[in-house]
């Protein structure tokens, strides 16, 4: 696999970081301890390179019909200035990648994949346009992934942490940047303010900042950010705990709760697909034909979460049981540390799926008990 | 650098055995091996009075990324396990070789151990 490095690397290695592979990135998995940072992200701030994502432009007249076609979601109605989460689904409805789009202009897109996913949804995108000359569409699509460098910051300190490096007559726009919006803000990098773009998104289940820039002033932003968090609570913090903070917030991680063998309405995202607008998209036909079969609701396999009423956790790939026959798989688990006991999300069949039943993951042989419950598993204070 | 005790002999499977032949051995798992699980969650001991034989796993050890097998690096009766370490199983990442040991061995015989000097060269441990 190729062995990509972000361009804050060498910051990660000042900071003392274990590094692992992940979507052919070397990324850190932790700085000291995994549950200190998942704690921070909780209580204060805790800071990210998500470097690793990929960040596809689309641009031209047709930007948005074309998303349209080519999403699950319809993107011709987020309005400028917000962001949606959605879907690029195979012609079979199997889910090729989940993503974050941010509508800049009218005819501007930002499309952000998992880093994974990053090559082969750029150019999906690339030949689901087509050629305008051809019947396609009039648009460009432009993968900046090799250029462009995503810093996190997350948690409740998140805001306070941020606004120390805005100029004072600019920190409406951050104050008042609702949960998935974006805007373009000053902020000082390398000892000159820089307009960039400032997106109030996560996956951590906590308010918090993702803040997209060039890769040259990466590392100066990272220094700024930890400098400047230091006194409010912020450390830096790994893959490790970006993965146990979202399981307790119950969002999927592609490879784990979604594949192409898998679809939307296993997965509990129905409400991501638009069977509804007007436009035909690529997967239509096929989820039309799911959704009128009931998968996910009766018939399959449904995503649902698991809260372990021991000490043991359920890991991925683990079997389901119910009395002793197999009826699910793990695709994630681990104890909470926000909560004190075991949770895992798993497919299971769907007549045992309603909240509240009993199951039991089979821990390398030893079936331990846990119940079906709603997602998320943790959703903080508002 | 994750620390290497130069006191101690090592097991390929990461474990630390203190055995100065006066009496029952202690066993924990090095720094090594607690840095590269992360934060641990879980211990399974074996239980006092049961047999053990080097080479063969004798419980488990969660961290919160994966579960791990823990090996026996010696063949002998259990006599003592550490009642502190299954109630807060941090104490083995924050004293591997001190609070976080894990039980004792009444040792009839020891498996193939690594002198300090040789698990720190081939594990990247520092003395």
């Amino acid at each position: 696999m190729t062995e990509n490095y972000t361009a804050l690397y060498e910051e990660h290695k000042k900071a003392g970081a274990s590094f692992t592979d992940f979507g052919g990135w070397q990324m850190p998995l932790k700085y000291e301890s995994e549950l200190a940072e998942h704690h921070a992200v909780r209580n204060a701030a805790g800071l990210f390179d998500l470097s690793h994502m990929g960040e596809v432009w689309v641009t031209g007249p047709d930007a948005a019909a074309f998303l349209d076609y080519a999403l699950a979601g319809k993107l011709s109605a987020v309005a400028v200035g917000k962001a949606k989460y959605s879907l690029i689904c195979q012609e079979d409805g199997g889910i090729i990648d989940d993503l974050i789009s941010y509508r800049r202009g009218e005819d501007k897109y930002l499309v952000v994949p998992n880093a994974g996913n990053a090559v082969v949804v750029a150019a999906a995108l690339a030949e689901r346009a087509g050629s305008a000359q051809e019947g396609g569409f009039d648009v460009t699509v432009q993968d900046a992934s090799a250029e462009t460098s995503l810093i996190a910051v997350q948690g409740p300190n998140a805001e306070a942490i941020l606004l120390t490096l805005v100029p004072a007559e600019q920190h409406s726009l951050v104050t008042e940047l609702k949960y998935y919006a974006a805007v373009e803000v000053g902020i000082a990098v390398n000892g000159t303010v820089q307009d960039l773009l400032l997106a109030r998104t996560g996956y951590t289940g906590e308010d918090g900042f993702e803040i997209y820039l060039p890769n040259e002033d990466a590392a100066g932003l990272w220094e700024a950010l930890l400098e400047t968090g230091a006194s409010h609570g912020l450390i830096p913090a790994g893959l490790a705990c970006r993965d146990s903070l979202r399981l307790e917030a119950g969002m999927p991680l592609y490879g784990n709760e979604l594949s192409r063998e898998g679809n939307p309405y296993a997965a509990g995202l129905g409400p991501v697909v638009s069977l509804a607008k007007e436009s035909d998209f690529i997967g239509k036909a096929a989820l039309s034909e799911l959704k009128a079969a009931g998968a996910g609701s009766t018939t399959g396999r449904k995503l649902v979460g698991l809260k372990g009423l021991g000490r043991r956790a359920g890991r991925s790939h683990y079997p389901v049981l119910k009395d002793g026959n197999v009826v699910g798989e793990v695709t994630s688990g681990q104890p909470s540390p926000t909560l004190g006991y075991p949770v895992a999300m798993a497919y299971v069949d769907v007549e045992h799926a309603a909240p509240g039943t009993a199951l039991d993951i089979d821990l390398r042989g030893k079936a331990e008990p846990f119940e079906v419950v709603a997602l998320p598993f943790y959703k903080r204070q508002q | 650098m994750s620390k290497v005790v130069a006191e101690l002999k090592y097991s390929a499977e990461h474990e630390w055995v203190a055995a100065d032949g006066s009496g029952p051995a202690g066993i924990g798992i090095s720094a090594v091996a607690a840095d590269a699980l992360g934060d641990i969650v879980y211990v399974d001991l074996p239980e006092v009075g049961s047999a053990v034989t080097a080479g063969e796993t004798c419980g488990e050890i969660e961290s919160t990324k994966s579960v791990s097998d823990l090996y026996a690096p010696v063949t002998g009766e259990v006599v003592e396990i550490n009642d502190d370490v299954v109630s807060d199983p941090a104490l083995i990442n924050s004293d591997p070789y001190g609070a976080g040991w894990l039980f004792k061995v009444a040792v009839t015989e020891e498996g193939p151990l690594m002198s300090a000097q040789e698990y720190a060269a081939k594990n990247g441990g520092e003395l």
